[in-house]
């Protein structure tokens, strides 16, 4: 046999890392007990991997194999180290020894349990802070570096370290099993690691500050989880529409700014140049998951994504349908912020005095103090009223709280346009 | 393979903070609040057998007007340790299988005038 080139072993074990790290981490987990060995033991088996595959060749199951590798590593760490086998802090079912080779796990995954489920359950526990639950997710369920989950959120790297750190000492110290919650938990559970997930692609999406507007490995990560979620738990109405959303969201991803960088509004955007495919899976997702019954709050989002991405312009969008589902959302998910963001269809429908009656009686909600969104949809309701002046002033303080510089230059652009009139 | 049952089983403190005002102000204007948390601290031992898990013991303690802070070893001083709108009031130490279970736990203790902690006894190899 021709041993393959490095380069075709180094892409193998890139792409066996990107698609099978969750499933090889999780698995491991179960053996190591530990998240920190099975972590460790993983990383070995890469290592492993990078060397072995050169000299055999690349297998038909890189999962597998990887799986394999890094249990057997975590086993005989765990006969090494009678400390380590005592401490067990990780709550797993015991599992069945590995038996034979490498070999006999190397052509599929029979035999070796799916837990990815169980990992992404417990890095998303609601006993752990939201930072440290996408920190996790990103980590554990990811394998990103902790350099690249601190870029990605903009911290420093000791940050972000200790952050993980701490999130893992206290699944061990405080027992946070590992596993998937019961049925009846399973709908608080489940809406966590969809927030986890909706928050990855958010970031990623709009940067909150900094020079790009889009980040795309975190929107591609969420999208990743998104449709592993899907394939894992299929059944699941909200998963469905969280991907859905995702999928419909992205699909608008590359009109949303100019080439000189400026944020363009949705009414501005070139709908010819938006993802068709992307749109007309989504809208199957959306219709599937509505079908299900009881749709819940990012269901109800994807909704109202797709009747904007199926609109053939912003005037001739149906508005009305709109805040029928806003209404709907509101109803099972009442935040500030969703009401805020019915105002747009409110004024379409009822004019825009009506809805700046409604952002105005928005502003004593304590929570949206400090919301940039707020100023900047108040803003946009004056300057359509023609109250020019309030609307320079309320653009002013949209712009005080902006971070990001595509929104920044947009926010001024606007400021510049109230003052000429 | 051991089941749940044979699974050793790990034990957390439940602390229960709540605002002694809020406290007082009910047992003023209601004689019945004493006997209606009485009532339910009694119920809780059986609420967390059906649970699985298992009440260690548990404590109530006097006020924090009652209480004495010494710092640094010598310094004694009227008051308790920290003055928080909440004060530790009682607490149980339990057994349970997992943070979840113990969480559970956590959600039946009674606590009307405020809330509780639940924290991990440390385990000393």
């Amino acid at each position: 046999m021709i041993p393959p080139s490095d380069d075709h072993v180094a892409n193998a074990v890139a792409d066996a890392h990107r698609r099978e790290w969750a499933f090889v981490l999780a698995a491991t987990a179960r053996v190591a007990s530990d998240i920190d060995l099975a972590e460790e033991c993983v990383q070995d088996a890469y290592v492993s991997a990078l060397e072995a595959w050169k000299r055999v060749g690349v297998p038909d199951n890189p999962g597998a194999w990887l799986t394999t590798a890094a249990r057997r590593k975590a086993i005989d760490a765990l006969r090494r180290d009678q400390t380590l086998r005592a401490k067990l802090p990780l709550l797993v079912e015991p599992v069945e020894p590995v038996v034979g080779g490498p070999d006999e796990a190397m052509n599929d995954h029979n035999g070796i349990p799916d837990d990815r489920l169980r990992l992404v359950f417990t890095c998303c526990h609601p006993a752990l802070a939201r930072e440290a639950q996408v920190a996790l997710t990103l980590r554990l369920v990811c394998g990103l570096t902790t350099t690249e989950i601190a870029q990605a959120f903009i911290v420093s790297e000791p940050t972000m370290a200790a952050r993980v750190t701490r999130a893992k000492k206290k699944i061990s110290a405080a027992r946070i099993a590992y596993r998937v919650p019961d049925q009846h938990e399973l709908p608080d559970r489940l809406d966590a690691v969809l927030t986890v997930v909706h928050l990855l692609y958010t970031t990623g999406h709009t940067a909150p500050s900094g020079a790009t507007l889009i980040r795309h490995d975190l929107v591609e990560r969420a999208l990743d989880l998104a449709r592993l979620l899907q394939t894992l738990m299929p059944d699941e109405g909200e998963i469905r529409g969280l991907l859905a959303l995702l999928l419909l969201t992205n699909a608008r991803a590359a009109t949303r700014t100019a080439p000189n960088g400026r944020l363009l509004l949705l009414e501005e955007q070139d709908r010819s140049r938006w993802d068709r495919n992307a749109i007309a899976a989504g809208v199957r997702l959306v219709l599937d998951a509505l079908h299900a019954g009881r749709p819940g709050r990012f269901t109800l989002q994807a909704a109202i994504a797709a009747l904007h991405a199926e609109a053939p312009s912003y005037a001739e969008t149906d508005w009305r349908q709109l805040l029928a589902l806003y209404d709907a959302l509101l109803q099972v998910w009442p935040s500030p912020v969703v009401a805020l963001n019915r105002a747009v269809p409110v004024a379409m429908v009822h004019g825009p005095e009506f809805a700046l009656a409604l952002v105005d009686d928005l502003a004593a909600d304590r929570r949206l103090h400090g919301y940039r969104y707020l100023p900047a949809t108040r803003a946009d309701l004056l300057r359509r009223l023609g109250r020019w002046t309030e609307a320079a002033s309320a653009y002013e303080q949209a712009l005080s709280l902006a971070e990001n510089d595509a929104e920044r230059a947009f926010l001024a652009g606007r400021i510049a346009e109230c003052a000429s009139r | 393979m051991p089941d749940d049952k044979e699974r050793a089983m790990a034990e957390y403190l439940i602390l229960i903070y709540e605002s002694e005002a809020d406290w007082a102000a009910a047992a003023a204007a209601s004689p019945d609040v004493y006997q209606r948390v009485m009532d339910a601290h009694n119920r809780f031992p059986g609420q967390v057998e059906a649970l699985g898990a298992k009440i260690v013991s548990g404590r109530a303690l006097q006020p924090t007007t009652t209480a004495t802070s010494v710092r640094g070893g010598d310094a004694v001083t009227d008051g308790p340790f920290a003055e928080t709108k909440e004060a530790l009031g009682g607490f149980y130490l339990i057994e349970a299988k997992d943070l979840d279970q113990a969480l559970e736990v956590g959600k039946l203790c009674p606590a009307e005038f405020g809330g509780v902690e639940v924290r991990p006894i440390m385990v000393f190899e």
